[in-house]
């Protein structure tokens, strides 16, 4: 995977995703042991950060990532940048090239932003977001979340519940767990719902009950207040009583469910609480293991992992 | 501008100028003409069409092999004056569409400022007849400022040249002022074309609602929105008795709505763009903004209902929507890029090698769509190769085999999705007024 830019899991063979799987596996067990975590496996390599959308867990664990890996590592926000001033994504792209450095990190609004950088500048591009059209280090992480607590992938069912329409991660999610041999149901309100949605192992529900019968893994996604406004869904008290996840909906799945959810919550919208802290949540360790995960993309990406 | 020659010969020179173009297949529907023959064209006038005439001339074009149409017109483009010089100006865009064989363009209103009044449009004209090089026609807006508040003085524009209105670019939601303007241009015969997509159901979108969208993320522009627009207006122009005219269609069930209408006797025509007629939503890439037009690209279903519509008389004519925007413009997000592609250049082409050369349209239909139907339809002194009239005429070889390449485009205009593909059949001469706008040099 040397060199290769992350855009999307559409093109990613299996074995790519078992390689980053597998990788990532180490990575954790580094993040984990405590004392010095820092390697240098990517001594000398600089990666920038350009995010264009406010973030916290995407942001600092690609931060984190590339640094426990020893790289140098510098995040751009959009609103303190040139950005503000009006300046291309094209100029932006090349100033951040002119001045040497490895890997663009890169979250967007706009869905094709990062494959449009990959046609603008040289350093490597990792898509941390593009829109609602893919996330793939975020479907990564939930792959690897699901194999450390089920022990496989394949033969699965998950559902991915909530808005679906506006999701970068529902859409990653779909490419990669098929890939995996993985049952998708995706589920919510049709408001919601992407109409004409096409994919082979991938069923769509109006309503949350089918989808979840049964599933072994429930991956809520979180729900914009701005969605309501326009006029989406009627109020989030309807949506938590209709939609929403919560421990009575929850007896419909697998006894040993594992839920995920990519962050931010509203709890007691999309999630209720007792769901999110049950033990059958692996919410929070989903963040631990999205640093674990970004360690592997950006050690096999910028470096080939063969260390 | 590589090695082109423009030839503008002035019309008032004393000298009287005698033109012949020999042994081309002259294919001229208005006269229901399809035969070998010359063409003689005397001081900027058709004087004969005939095979073999003796004449003695100051200029012969040898036609041999190709086909010799009226000048093709092209009631679609956007040629951005005043103001948006940086996407394209007149001289630019009649460059543009000599080169595509048309001798007749009209410019949509849209521009910066719009061209809402009579004053504007008497400026446009003397522009367009400075420039000089094709026919450059004026649409006048339909409200003023484009907003669908109030009527702009159409009138005015009627008397200053106007030859259409249109609030281009976008619908006008509100349909008593919609109402009002097919009423109060009633008597004149003059024609509104309207771009049908309803406001609500298309905000944000980008490209067509479907599979491709779904997957993508990318915000749709549902077909549902083109119907509704499509169904409100032709039910005014039935009801008013005015006439409408369907801007670039492209959803197959507008298609049978504007079907339904004519066989109600409602005065409702179409036009359609290569662009509907021969690509789908499967082309768009969000890292490539080449593809994002309004309407957007559709479904193949979409596209077999354009040719079916334009076969059976459904859809009057064929329109490039020729919308050039600045590089820098569409060279940035597919969701922030403006829309439009240029089309003057490519639209012979791409009509031969995808329609005619397949089989799917015969040459008196293809030329009918782009010649005697819009003179028709709008009322111009064109697209016929009778006796005295301008001599307006395109030469096109319909073997030519050539690469769409963004260096050799006359237009400002860069991103295209036509552009790599490789094309047989193009405009080879441009003959405007009697005066050979190009010769082939590429």
């Amino acid at each position: 995977m040397l060199g290769k830019s992350i855009i999307g899991m559409k093109n990613f063979s299996v074995e790519e995703i078992r390689l980053v799987l597998n990788a990532a596996r180490k990575m954790k067990q580094i993040i984990k042991r405590g004392g010095d975590k820092k390697l240098s496996n990517l001594r000398g390599k600089a990666i920038v950060n350009l995010f264009y959308e406010p973030s916290t867990r995407t942001r600092t664990s690609f931060e984190l990532a590339g640094k426990y890996l020893g790289a140098d590592v510098v995040s751009i926000n959009s609103g303190t940048s040139s950005i503000v001033k009006g300046e291309s994504l094209r100029d932006t792209l090349k100033t951040i090239e002119a001045m040497g450095v490895d890997a663009i990190v890169m979250r967007h609004k706009a869905e094709g932003a990062a494959d449009y950088a990959t046609q603008v500048v040289k350093p490597m591009i990792i898509n941390a977001g593009d829109g609602a059209h893919a996330h793939p280090s975020q479907a990564l992480l939930d792959l690897f979340t699901i194999e450390q607590h089920k022990g496989r992938l394949a033969g699965l069912k998950v559902a991915i519940v909530g808005d679906i329409l506006h999701s970068r991660v529902a859409r990653s999610d779909v490419y990669a767990m098929t890939k995996m041999g993985m049952e998708v149901h995706l589920a919510g309100p049709k408001t919601l719902l992407p109409r004409f949605f096409k994919f082979d192992g991938v069923k769509v529900h109006e309503d949350i009950e089918h989808a979840i019968t049964g599933a072994d893994v429930i991956n809520v996604l979180r729900i914009q207040l701005e969605r309501q406004q326009a006029g989406l869904f009627p109020s989030t008290r309807e949506y938590a009583r209709a939609f929403g996840i919560n421990n009575e909906r929850l007896r419909l799945a697998a006894e040993d469910v594992l839920i995920l959810h990519p962050g931010p919550q509203n709890k007691g919208l999309e999630i209720s609480s007792e769901v999110t802290y049950c033990e059958r949540s692996a919410i929070q360790e989903q963040v631990q293991n999205g640093v674990a995960v970004r360690m592997a993309l950006l050690d096999l990406t910028l470096n080939g992992g063969v260390k | 501008m590589n090695n082109q020659t423009w030839q503008i010969r002035r019309m008032e020179s004393n000298i009287s100028e005698v033109f012949l173009i020999r042994n081309g297949r002259v294919i001229d529907p208005a006269n229901n003409f399809d035969d070998v023959a010359d063409i003689l064209i005397v001081d900027g006038k058709i004087a004969a069409v005939k095979p073999e005439i003796s004449f003695s001339a100051d200029y012969e074009y040898d036609a041999t092999g190709k086909i010799v149409t009226p000048g093709l017109i092209d009631m679609h483009v956007h040629l951005r004056e005043p103001g948006q010089e940086a996407k394209e100006d007149f001289l630019s865009g009649s460059k543009a569409a000599a080169a595509g064989g048309f001798t007749t363009v009209a410019t949509m209103p849209n521009t910066s400022p719009v061209v809402d009044n009579a004053a504007l449009v008497r400026a446009m004209v003397k522009r367009a007849e400075e420039v000089g090089i094709v026919n450059v026609k004026i649409i006048g807006a339909v409200t003023k400022n484009q907003q669908g508040q109030e009527l702009a003085e159409m009138r005015d524009m009627i008397t200053a040249g106007a030859v259409a209105f249109s609030d281009d670019g976008h619908f006008d939601d509100n349909a008593k002022i919609f109402m009002n303007a097919l009423d109060y241009l009633h008597d004149t015969g003059k024609v509104i074309i309207c771009h049908e997509e309803e406001t609500s159901l298309v905000k944000g979108g980008v490209m067509n609602e479907g599979e491709r969208s779904a997957i993508l993320g990318l915000k749709g522009r549902p077909t549902v929105a083109e119907d509704i627009a499509v169904a409100r207006d032709v039910l005014l122009a039935e009801y008013t008795g005015g006439r409408v005219h369907i801007a670039h269609i492209s959803s197959a069930r507008a298609v049978d709505i504007v079907r339904y209408a004519k066989k109600r006797g409602v005065k409702v025509t179409a036009e359609v763009t290569p662009q509907h007629l021969t690509m789908t939503e499967d082309l768009v890439n969000p890292a490539d903004t080449s593809t994002k037009i309004n309407p957007p690209l559709r479904t193949q279903k979409d596209c077999d209902a354009m040719l079916e519509g334009l076969l059976d008389g459904t859809i009057d004519m064929i329109v490039t929507d020729h919308s050039p925007h600045a590089p820098e413009e569409k060279d940035r997000e597919y969701i922030y890029a403006p829309s439009g592609f240029p089309g003057l250049e490519t639209s012979v082409g791409i009509l031969f090698t995808e329609l005619y050369h397949k089989g799917k349209i015969d040459l008196k239909t293809l030329i009918s769509k782009m010649t005697a139907a819009p003179a028709q339809i709008f009322g111009l002194n064109a697209g016929n190769l009778s006796i005295d009239m301008p001599a307006d005429i395109t030469i096109i070889d319909p073997e030519l085999t050539w690469t769409v390449d963004a260096k050799n485009f006359y237009t400002k205009g860069s991103h295209s999705p036509f552009i790599g593909r490789e094309l047989k059949g193009r405009a080879v001469a441009t003959i405007v007024r009697g005066n050979l706008m190009k010769l082939n040099q590429w």
